[in-house]
Parts: structure tokens; sequence; C-alpha cells
């Protein structure tokens, strides 16, 4: 945390230095991607797997493209109601979830279904959202751009770095919080939990929240920084699991972990890309899906989580991280 | 009744006997080594390459390309076991779900290397036959005969064999059937060759009625996953029930509104179904 505001202010004079275009690119998609993995992970790290993350990032773009193209309504106030609109349907779906214990497997599931229910929706839609030919957000004049969230890539660089950092701040709070080892106990043991005087339903709920938010904030700049939705990138299995394997890689157990995974996600499309064209077409999800499994079987907490399990061994092992597993 | 209703109603349950298989294979799986091959989808992908690979490129007759694939497939499922389940038995269940997960990804990167992303098609047709009022297709009619027949060779298979006693057994309680000498891991590699096996008699079905390409699981995929979960996680009848119950909901569905309405109403009724009954429609 010591390293926080300085390392923001760093990051923050980044596009000053006029960098070439292409790494401006890679950090915004870099970025934006940390932004909805951080948010899964605020779930998966207490056990709540999601399947479905891409329908928040669906239902945020969509809402905001929306909310532009039918109502002229600027992202500036779209992107706040369509993250409230993504998390109110999380919390639609989370609440029977979690009221009638729909747990583990049956979970991952639902959420499974409920991000397919999504796709398929807008592709079924496809006189508003243009189907899976997808859709662009109409164009503004450039001297219209501010006002309508349309502009370069240092704006979206520091766009994508405040939601970045509002992910990193709502995860220390988070941290800090009873909520926390509330949610930690409930995923130990949600019946011993609930014995202690936990309320299991709210603060599942509470957390859902956050994290469907964090998503349908990723999802919306993805959007409007693409100028470009459609379904199979913003909703579905294919993203969801997308989004899943990039907290895992990085660590879902510590708040720099999603980030750290981002870049070796995003990195590795684009060194493959680099390296060996249009060639090499499904090279990318290959290595992705042979990284998954190794990373399932030898390092289950991911890059990050190996790094501070050394560092804490080496200074103070003063048992279990919370939420441990 | 309208006739073409009726024709809904008999292509949904033509349908349900070609998701019953997968969803069979997928419980098998599940409710003898207890984890959830999310790449199952993908396996019958592989499957449906490998017969419009053998049939069309290297020219072999159809039977003999369908005879092929059964023994591939099912060699596929044994390596899932042994290189990506096995290390994963005693692990969280979330990481064995995501590991195969991996699986997903990689055999849809391997195919879409090896094959890219055309759609293929093995371009044989059969006739549709007309039933009183009503026509139906003979392609999905002889579909659904082979998947009857496998699903009753399956539970033949489970209720006559040594071996399917001792699987039955296991899936009923693991701790227990290693005490009365019955080996686990090779109950679980066996359990593993037959769902793989189902899953390549999938393939063979479901190449005839649809167009192979690397992501051709995520089209049939999500909704087998529903059937199982819905008849209950394991519940081999209850799975093949509840195919047959989304078959029709997908096919009469589509009678009313477009193709992905129905499939939209499908998932809704697996929703409401799971806050219903959160372990399957047929739990006990």
């Amino acid at each position: 945390m010591r390293y926080a505001i300085p390392l923001l202010l760093a990051l923050a004079c980044v596009p000053l230095l006029s960098p070439p275009d292409y790494f401006l690119h890679l950090g915004v998609t870099v970025l934006l991607t940390a932004v909805a993995g951080t948010g899964w992970a605020m779930m998966g790290r207490y056990g709540l797997v999601s399947f479905g993350h891409g329908a928040f990032l669906g239902i945020g773009a969509y809402t905001m493209a929306l909310l532009w193209n039918m109502a002229g309504l600027t992202p500036w106030v779209g992107i706040p109601i369509a993250v409230t609109v993504a998390a109110l349907a999380g919390v639609l779906l989370g609440y029977p979830c979690f009221r009638l214990k729909v747990v583990g497997h049956y979970f991952a599931l639902v959420t499974l279904a409920a991000g397919e229910i999504v796709r398929i929706l807008i592709v079924a839609l496809r006189d508003h959202t243009g189907g899976s030919l997808g859709m662009t957000p109409d164009r503004v004049p450039p001297e219209q751009g501010l006002l309508a969230m349309q502009f370069d890539k240092s704006g979206f660089w520091w766009l994508a770095l405040l939601a970045w950092a509002a992910g990193l701040l709502a995860w220390w709070l988070l941290d800090r919080s009873m909520a926390s080892k509330a949610l930690a106990a409930i995923s130990e043991d949600e019946d011993a939990a609930a014995s202690i005087g936990i309320r299991v339903t709210r603060e599942k709920l509470r957390v859902t929240l956050i994290s469907t938010a964090l998503a349908a904030l990723a999802g919306t700049l993805m959007a409007q920084y693409r100028m470009y939705l459609n379904p199979e990138s913003l909703a579905g299995l294919g993203i969801s699991l997308q989004i899943v394997f990039g907290a895992i890689a990085g660590g879902m157990y510590a708040p720099l972990g999603p980030t750290v995974g981002a870049i070796i996600t995003i990195g590795l499309e684009e060194v493959l890309r680099i390296a060996f064209g249009t060639e090499f077409t499904g090279g990318a999800p290959l290595i992705y899906g042979i990284l998954l499994v190794l990373f399932m079987i030898y390092l289950p907490r991911g890059i990050v989580g190996i790094a501070e399990r050394k560092r804490r061994s080496a200074t103070a092992p003063l048992g279990l991280p919370v939420a441990a597993k | 009744m309208d006739p073409f209703l009726l024709e809904a109603l008999v292509n949904g349950i033509l349908l349900g006997g070609v998701f019953a298989l997968p969803a069979l294979g997928l419980n098998l799986v599940f409710g003898v080594v207890d984890v959830v091959w999310l790449c199952y989808a993908e396996l019958v992908m592989v499957g449906m390459y490998a017969v419009w690979f053998l049939y069309t490129q290297l020219g072999w007759p159809l039977w003999l390309a369908f005879a092929a694939c059964l023994p591939v497939v099912s060699l596929l499922g044994l390596l899932l076991h042994l290189l990506v389940v096995r290390p994963l038995l005693t692990a969280p269940p979330i990481n064995q779900v995501l590991a195969t997960g991996g699986v997903l990804f990689l055999l849809q990167g391997a195919m879409t290397l090896i094959f890219r992303t055309d759609f293929r098609s093995l371009g044989v047709d059969m006739p549709p036959m007309e039933v009183g009022e009503i026509f139906v297709s003979g392609t999905k009619l002889a579909a659904f005969c082979a998947a009857l027949v496998g699903a009753a060779l399956l539970w033949a298979f489970l209720k006559f064999t040594y071996v399917g006693t001792a699987i039955r057994a296991i899936a009923r309680d693991r701790e227990v059937m290693p005490l009365m000498g019955v080996d686990p891991q090779r109950i679980y590699l066996i359990a593993s060759a037959v769902g793989g096996a189902l899953a390549g008699l999938a393939a063979c079905l479901l190449v005839v009625q649809l167009d192979v390409h690397p992501f051709v699981g995520l089209s049939f995929g999500p909704i087998t996953f529903m059937i199982c979960v819905m008849g209950g996680l394991g519940n081999m009848l209850g799975g093949f029930l509840a195919a047959f119950i989304m078959g029709i909901i997908v096919s009469v569905g589509g009678f009313w509104g477009t193709t992905e309405f129905s499939y939209v109403v499908a998932f809704g009724f697996f929703i409401v179904t799971i806050f219903a009954r959160p372990r399957g429609l047929f739990a006990r």
C-alpha cells in the first residue's frame, strides 16, 4: 500500500512521455482485463466460482452502447447506469443462489447458464444489438469527443488506470473489513459460519455486487475503447473462462494477482501473434490451455501466490493467510 | 393437433436422444470419478473431426470412420484422466473443473491449428420420411435410434458385467469399495474410457447433423451441462430424462419463436429448476 500512490502517479505520467501507440494499446488492454479479473477474483477467492462473468461485461457494455446510440446519453452518464444495471443483474441471480444454497459445481453451472442466456439474448435482439455481427457506437466529430468519451489512447490509459485503481482500492478495503473474515469463514464452512451469527446471504451478495460492478466497468470501458461490441468477446463461456484463466494464472488470493495474470495472457497472445502471425491461429488458446492445466496441477495459487508465500515464510510464519485453501 | 406442433414435438424427442448420450457420459464420469469434465463437448468435437477426416479426406467408408471414432475419443478420455484429472484427484473440485477448462482451450486451439476455422460438412443426408401427417428427417431418426442403442448398451454394461457392478458400487460409496478389494484407480480409468467412448458415439451422431468447426462444442456443450445438473449430477437416469425435457423445450420453443428464443427459454427453465430443486429434478 505504501508504494501504491507513487506507482499510480508514475503510471499516470506514462502517456506524457509520448510512447508508441502500440504500447499504450497494450497497456489499456492489460489494465481493463485486469479490472475484470480483479472483479472475478473477489468472488473466486471465497469459493464463489462464477463461469458467467462474461455476462456482466456484456450487460454493462451493451447497456452503455444502446443508451448512447438510441437515447444519445453520453457514456459519462451511461457507464454508471450500465454498471448499476449489471450489478443489479448480479444480485438478482445471486440472491436465489445464495438463499437456496446453490454452491460449488451447481453455482458454477448456474452462472454458466446465465452467461449463455445473456450471450444468446444479445444475438436474439439483433434488431437493436446487431446480433453476432456486433455493433459500433455512433461516432461524433473530434471536437465533441470529450463529451462523448471518444478520445485517443492516452485518454483511455488514464480512464483504465482509474478503473484499475478503483478495483485495487475495493480489494484493499474489503481485505481490511470484517466482511473479508466473514467470507473466509463462509468459504470454509457455510453452516458453521451461519451458526456464529454471520449473515451468509448478505455477505455473499455484497461481494457479488462489488465483483459484478467491476466486471461491468471493465466491459463498458473495453467496448468504448474498441468502439466495437460483439457477443462473443463480451458474453458467453469463452470470455468467462478467459477471465478466470487470467485471474488463476496470476493468483486469485493476492491483490495484484489478476493484474499479473492479465499481463501474462495479453502478453502471450501478442508474442504468439508477432512470432507466428496468422499462420499460428489457434496457437494462443492451445498454449493457454496447457498453461491452465499446468497451473492447476503445480501452481494452484498462481504466480503472485507463490511469490507471496516465499516472502511470508522467510519473514514471519504466522499461520496460514486468510482464505488459504 | 397442429401437425407442425406435432412435428416440433417429435423433433424435440429426437433431439433429446442426441443430447442424452453426452449427458450420460458426463454423468458417468462425474458419478464415478467425482470430476466435471468441462471439455466434454470438445471431446465430441474432436470425434466429429476424426469422422470427417477419415471419411472425406482418407476416403474410408462411413461405417469404418464411425467405428474408428469411438476408440479414438475413448483414448482421449483415458489421456485426459491420466494426465489432467489423476494428479488433481485430491485437489479442491474447482481446480479440477478449471483444469478440464484448460483442456477445452487446448482442444479448440489444436483443432484450429490443424483444420483452421472453416466449417466442414460430411455431406451425407438421408431422405425425410413421411409418417402420418408429418415429415421426420431420416438422419435425425437414425441418430436417435443409435443413441437409444448406445444408452441401452451402457445400461446393460453397468447392470450385468462385473466391472459395471464395481462402477456402480464406487459411485455409491468411494470409501468402502476399496476395502472390498476394488481398485478405484482402475475403475476410474475404465469409467473415463467409457465416458470417452460415449462422447465418440455422440460425435458420430452429431457429425451427420451439424457442420464441424473448432467452436462447435460451445453450441451444445452448455446445454449438456445443464441437462446433467437438471437430472442431478451423477444421476444417470435423471440426466437421460432431462435430455428429453430439454430437447422438447428447445424444439417446441423454436416452433413458437426463434431458435435463440428457445435456448433462452431452455436455459431459463434450467435456472428456475435449480432454484426449485437444487439437487436436480429427480433427486431422491
